[in-house]
């Protein structure tokens, strides 16, 4: 495996292991609901800072369930990891044209037309 | 995982627990903040912005080659804003993915790019608000790509080398934005007893604790797509002065 591809994965595995740890030491189990945020307790909150705070404004669409919520969770990730991937993909791709399209151009020496360009 | 925790005596709400409520994942929740605050915050916040989308229509229009990269930047925010980590503290927080974008393109085109991520949690996923659109805009989209990018061009400045100062960027992009959050909270809602900076102390350090595991996940993601661009994207990075420029025959053809 080269270098690079070696140093890119372990920066993969230490943020994968940040986020399982916590988890593993089991960090959360000293609250009602570990590791969950708890949109729903809200207005109670404010009331215990603010007695008389009244959130004044709802949300226009509220995911009818969590499930539905972590559904969007992952469109939204799944839509900028497709746009991410279409970008490196492509510039790979070009590159990998480039090299091609240079490589062609030394083999049949420098009488010929130049190397063609980029794709 | 343990299924059922014991509760931890009643009465005493502490100050995290209220805070987890009404800032469950990072943003202030629709309708949480007081109207003059909510007001106070999009008006600071939208000068920011429109300055974002001229200086953002400038770039496309000069370097229309330029806008893949846009779109990545945009993207990686999407990515990192959807992935809720759990955290050392026992909560959930997400990172921010403000540091690249601002690296790459300067804050001000961030602040649009931001603004567009955070509309479409508060739209879609009830996460965060239209109302407190301009507090988190601020927080998220304007604080914090301005902190990143003001520590990259310092320690640039000091010839520390590149991804060193993408990783510390990024890590101060993320926690800037969380102690903005706890400024703007602690404003609308000071301490009964110790006002204003009591609030902000206990917010704070909450914070603090919750978010620097993520915002360490945060530094090294934005470093492995930097690592990732240098790579493929050798001659859009010099143009946009985040490598040296070296002109070489590879990049000529690069171009």
């Amino acid at each position: 495996m080269k270098r690079n591809t070696r140093i890119n994965l372990l920066l993969l595995l230490a943020v994968a292991a940040l986020a399982v740890l916590p988890l593993a030491l089991g960090l959360g189990d000293h609250k009602k609901e570990p590791f969950a945020g708890a949109d729903a307790e809200a207005e109670t909150a404010v009331t215990e800072l603010d007695p008389d705070y009244r959130p004044w404004f709802s949300p226009l669409y509220e995911p009818p369930s969590g499930e539905i919520e972590s559904a969007l969770f992952a469109a939204q990730a799944a839509l900028g990891a497709g746009v991410l991937a279409y970008y490196f993909g492509l510039r790979r791709g070009r590159r990998q044209g480039e090299e091609r399209a240079l490589a062609r151009g030394e083999d049949e020496g420098r009488g010929s037309s130049p190397a063609p360009g980029s794709g | 995982m343990v299924p059922v925790s014991q509760e931890t005596g009643q009465g005493a709400s502490s100050i995290h627990e209220v805070l987890e409520r009404v800032c469950p994942v990072m943003h202030i929740a629709e309708g949480f903040l007081p109207p003059a605050h909510a007001i106070a915050w999009g008006v600071a916040s939208a000068p920011f912005v429109v300055h974002g989308v001229r200086s953002l229509t400038r770039e496309v229009r000069e370097h229309p080659e330029s806008t893949l990269l846009l779109g990545a930047s945009g993207a990686f925010t999407f990515v990192l804003s959807a992935l809720k980590l759990p955290s050392v503290t026992g909560s959930c927080s997400h990172p921010t993915g403000t540091g690249l974008g601002a690296i790459l393109f300067r804050p001000p085109v961030m602040a649009v790019l931001g603004t567009i991520t955070l509309l479409f949690q508060a739209l879609l996923l009830a996460h965060g608000g239209l109302t407190t659109l301009g507090a988190n805009v601020f927080s998220m989209a304007i604080a914090g790509p301005w902190a990143g990018y003001a520590v990259h061009k310092l320690l640039r400045r000091w010839d520390v080398p590149l991804m060193v100062t993408v990783f510390s960027a990024a890590f101060v992009a993320d926690l800037c934005t969380y102690c903005v959050t706890s400024v703007q909270l602690a404003l609308a809602f000071p301490d009964p007893h110790s006002g204003f900076w009591g609030a902000l102390g206990t917010f704070g350090s909450i914070f603090a604790v919750t978010q620097i595991p993520l915002a360490v996940s945060e530094g090294l993601l934005t470093v492995l797509v930097m690592r990732l661009l240098a790579q493929s994207s050798r001659g859009e990075l010099a143009r946009l002065g985040v490598l040296p420029d070296r002109p070489g025959k590879r990049e000529a053809v690069a171009r």
